[in-house]
């Protein structure tokens, strides 16, 4: 090891970094574009959903709930004025639910009968219609709880649910969707560009320009992971500080196991990005796998959206060799709960073993041979 | 001019499938995708960890406790004897929630008082603990329901009778399975077409292409005609496993959908070759495809509803081709909709098709000299 050498590999490294504008753009412009794009575009919080209301028999009883639903946050009522209308509404995608009060519902009521309404919701959308059907079971307990008060006692029911929300009261999607996000940012600047990168140099020929000069092997792959290695730091930094700052995110575990964290995240990112280029050695399929193998797992497989505990056994196997969902268990316990060692620690043991790993095979891999 | 045309075609495929690694890649990724999208990206909850934390020794909360570990929903993980083990089972993700059942609510309900339940629940996942929370409250009222009847509370005035649509047991898959149809349609045909002329340019074999008798129009018809089959012949099987390997119900007309993918594909084809005329590396193609991707992706209502999002990211999505084509692609295989159930999708579609080809083949002229 020459650090004279090493150091002109980084030199050289940088200067390529600087000269093509879209590595800069991976490094620090992507992250911003999808933290935006995240924190402003994605939102699984439901409101104002377009309801149809049908109301076959207008009474005061029926203008009470209908009452309720009007002054719902979650819905935006419609009336319509026969079950037809409602329904070719539905079917054109007009709304997405039907609240049905038929003739008899008053009466019923009166009789001391429980009277039913009918409710349609349109299902493609699986998860939005069952958030829909709970919060019409909102309305239905307020109308409940409405009326027994203006009979003048309150209402019991048998079972009184208490939720306690911990680390997210307020069940703001976006504060577990930003720092997952790091995660996400972090293997696009570690695996895809460094596979990218050193992809073109094998189908530029310069990875043999380099072979030529005196630089070991292990020397040169140093030369890849340093500036890479800070360039992933500086997204990293630059999409905190953006969740902090702007989407105001709490941080409540330590900055430092934060960094520490990232660190050994970022070093399998790098392994197995080197990894890649040094299997495919042509960029278009360098490309393809690295999404493959780490973008995509980084997305789904990593329990940033999706639950892990959920998932068919089989894919659940699958996921303990994805890094990104140690890295992402790592953010949001540091973000949301605070530092919870036995989270840290195991999850960071698993980080560390793997970065040992890819960074080793990729080392026993690299000969300076040109087959 | 088509013998010339089909010449060019025949040379684009023969680039694409030469190697094998990259004919690997055609097939490859696409079929994994569809696999770990088709089995993990759902927000079905199932087996959700959970604790128990019981003070009362009374039949009323074992009777409300059998409600849970009869669900398939839920699986029991613990059972805890002081409130000071709560904070670890959620700490470390041992248990998603903890239900904490109070000393005296049996003795409170045979008393015909309410009878308080915690549900203590880790909501570093929102969207998890949402679900979850769904899921517990609608035991709880089925355990109400049961008990106001069979130790006469009364019953309630009026009673919610829910039924959905298209999708009647709410399977998320059902909804996930035939957005990857569009999903995985636009990745493949933009992969193809945005690095097509990229790579030319890169090895200097554009220049190359130039000097023959073919006019840039036939070069980019040459170009595109490979996108749009691959796209359609990647689109076509992923339907075929959506019915046959994951069931989803298919009960639309096949010809509203044959004609949705066609206007797509011409989209999708226009914007690869877009990308493609910009950039002068590979590398800045692909990462112009990304670029385009992940936002078409996100902001299309692939995963979540466009509804939620703030009005100027709902007009944005306009231009998004994969928006309409997501509504052809539910709309046809779960809500049985035909040609005439459609027209307010293909449309716009086949207005950013014409738009995004016709800028193609100015950036395509503009950019050889």
């Amino acid at each position: 090891m020459n650090s004279r050498r090493l150091r002109g590999l980084i030199r050289k490294e940088f200067l390529q970094i600087l000269r093509d504008p879209s590595a800069i753009a991976i490094a620090f412009f992507l992250p911003v574009f999808l933290l935006f794009l995240f924190g402003y575009g994605v939102s699984l919080d439901a409101r104002h959903i377009p309801l149809a209301v049908v109301v076959d028999q207008p009474t005061a009883e029926t203008s009470a709930f209908v009452g309720g639903l009007q002054q719902s946050f979650y819905f935006a009522p419609k009336l319509f004025p026969s079950m037809q209308q409602a329904q070719a509404a539905l079917m054109e995608r007009r709304v997405d639910g039907i609240v049905w009060l038929r003739s008899n519902f008053s009466r019923q009521i009166l009789q001391g009968n429980t009277a039913s309404i009918g409710v349609f919701v349109n299902g493609v959308d699986a998860n939005n219609a069952r958030i829909a059907e709970g919060y019409l079971q909102g309305v239905w307990q307020n109308w409940l709880q409405q009326r027994a008060l203006a009979a003048g006692h309150p209402l019991i029911v048998p079972v009184d649910g208490k939720d306690r929300i911990w680390f997210n009261p307020a069940l703001r999607s976006r504060d577990y969707l930003v720092p997952g996000l790091i995660a996400v940012i972090m293997t696009l600047i570690g695996a895809l560009l460094t596979a990218l990168v050193v992809a073109r140099e094998w189908e530029r020929g310069t990875m043999e320009a380099l072979m030529a000069t005196p630089a070991q092997m292990a020397e040169i792959l140093l030369g890849k992971l340093i500036p890479y290695y800070f360039m992933g730091m500086g997204g990293m930094l630059l999409s905190v500080a953006l969740a902090v700052w702007l989407f105001a995110v709490p941080l409540r575990g330590s900055f430092a196991i934060l960094l520490l964290a990232s660190t050994l995240f970022l070093l399998v990112a790098l392994g197995m990005g080197l990894l890649i280029s040094s299997v495919a050695r042509n960029q278009f399929v360098a490309g393809q796998i690295a999404i493959i193998v780490t973008f995509l797992p980084a997305f789904i497989l990593s329990g940033f959206i999706f639950y892990i505990p959920s998932m068919p056994t089989a894919i659940q196997v699958i996921t303990h060799i994805v890094a990104a969902r140690y890295f992402v268990s790592i953010l949001q316990t540091l973000f949301l709960a605070g530092n919870v060692w036995s989270i840290i620690l195991w999850n960071s043991l698993a980080l560390l073993l793997m970065a040992i790993f890819f960074l080793g095979v990729t080392l026993r891999r690299s000969h300076k041979r040109l087959d | 001019m088509l013998a010339r045309i089909w010449a060019l075609v025949i040379k684009e495929f023969l680039a694409i499938l030469r190697d094998k690694k990259s004919r690997f890649v055609l097939i490859g990724p696409p079929v994994i995708q569809l696999l770990v999208f088709g089995y993990a990206a759902t927000f079905d909850l199932d087996h959700i960890p959970y604790a128990v934390y019981n003070q009362d020794s009374g039949f009323a909360s074992r009777e409300l406790l059998g409600y849970f570990q009869g669900s398939r929903a839920f699986q029991q993980v613990a059972t805890i004897t002081h409130e000071s083990q709560i904070a670890p089972l959620i700490d470390r993700e041992k248990a998603l929630l903890v239900l904490q059942i109070g000393p005296d609510f049996t003795e409170d309900l045979l008393q015909h008082r309410p009878a308080p339940v915690q549900v203590i629940i880790d909501g570093r996942n929102s969207n998890t603990a949402t679900i979850a929370l769904n899921y517990v409250n609608s035991i709880l009222l089925s355990f109400d329901e049961r008990w106001a009847r069979d130790h006469h509370w009364g019953s309630p005035p009026a009673q919610l009778v829910a039924r959905a649509w298209f999708n009647p047991n709410l399977l998320s898959r059902w909804f996930i399975v035939p957005g990857i149809v569009a999903l995985l349609t636009l990745v493949v045909t933009l992969l193809v077409t945005g690095l097509s002329v990229a790579r030319e340019r890169e090895q200097g074999t554009f220049d190359q292409l130039l000097v023959t008798p073919m006019t840039p129009l036939e070069i980019l018809a040459g170009k595109a005609l490979p996108g749009i089959l691959v796209g359609a012949v990647e689109g076509t099987f992923i339907s075929l496993v959506a019915v046959f390997w994951f069931g989803v119900p298919f009960i639309g007309s096949v010809f509203a959908l044959a004609l949705g993918m066609l206007l797509f594909l011409f989209a999708a084809v226009g914007i690869g070759l877009m990308i493609s005329s910009l950039s002068m590396t590979q590398q800045q193609g692909l990462l112009g495809a990304f670029l385009f991707l992940v936002p078409a992706i996100i902001l299309s209502g692939f995963a979540t509803p466009i509804a939620n999002m703030p009005e100027l990211v709902q007009d944005l999505t306009y231009a998004n081709p994969m928006r309409y084509f997501l509504v052809i692609v539910r709309g046809v295989f779960l809500e049985g909709d035909g040609l005439r159930d459609l027209w307010s999708q293909y449309w716009p579609l086949a207005i950013i098709a014409v738009l995004s080809m016709s800028a193609a083949a100015w950036l395509f002229r503009h950019r050889m000299q």
